[in-house]
């Protein structure tokens, strides 16, 4: 039943994470990728929106992309989940469908 | 004796170019480093501004060992041996991103919204990635 939402925006260019989480149900996750996990990061002026998703749902956040622009884990929210490309697989599965959010 | 081309060098013009995007998600930020490496060679007033999502190409400590992508920020220290030594970033645009000028791999001046506008207003030519 659960789906894995994927977000590959920045979320301060478009609105695709604000859209994302507006559909995403509880029980789904959401998986930032590419230009989608400076949603991620601690103290920006969407921190507090995507805090507020976790209440219900798992957020996770592509380490790969993440360090490949200069953000340590250390500056992710807390409660945001950092993955490998193994753990992305993983979610993959473990999901029944995958909603890409571009 | 100076080459044809090298006599007549033209007016000196004032060139900003403006980078608005995150690198890697898009090709943007790579091309513009390209063309202002190419434009440098042109002995013009050269300055570039980092704006919106553009701030985040200047992000230190930037690894894409894991992405299979060429890490281009070291280029950036580089532009200084170029003569390119104008890099401005947007105040604002740092603090919606949770950014200071200390996260920044780059020394540059941090200007506000308004002094970026006036700065642009005074440019001869803008070109914008």
């Amino acid at each position: 039943m659960a789906t894995l939402h994927t977000v590959n925006k920045s979320p301060f260019e478009k609105r695709s994470l604000d859209c994302c989480i507006r559909h995403a149900n509880p029980g789904s996750a959401i998986l930032l990728i590419e230009d989608g996990v400076y949603g991620a990061l601690k103290d920006t002026a969407v921190s507090d929106k995507v805090s507020g998703a976790l209440d219900g749902r798992k957020v996770y956040v592509l380490g790969p992309d993440l360090h490949a622009r200069g953000m340590s884990d250390d500056r992710v929210i807390d409660g945001v989940e950092v993955v490998d490309y193994a753990a992305f697989v993983d979610l993959v599965t473990e999901h029944d469908r995958v909603q890409a959010w571009l | 004796m100076a080459e044809p081309w090298e006599e007549d060098e033209g007016p000196v013009k004032k060139f900003m170019y403006v980078n608005r995007k995150a690198p890697y998600g898009t090709i943007y930020a790579l091309e513009s480093l390209e063309v202002v490496l190419i434009a440098a060679a042109f002995d013009q007033d050269v300055s570039l501004a980092f704006l919106d999502d553009g701030v985040f190409q200047l992000k230190k400590g930037q690894d894409t060992g894991e992405i299979g992508v060429k890490n281009f920020s070291p280029t950036y220290r580089a532009l200084e041996g170029y003569d390119i030594e104008k890099l401005y970033v947007e105040k604002e645009s740092l603090e919606v991103r949770g950014l200071t000028a200390d996260d920044l791999i780059v020394p540059v001046e941090v200007l506000s919204q308004d002094e970026l506008s006036k700065l642009m207003d005074e440019q001869d030519v803008i070109l914008s990635f």
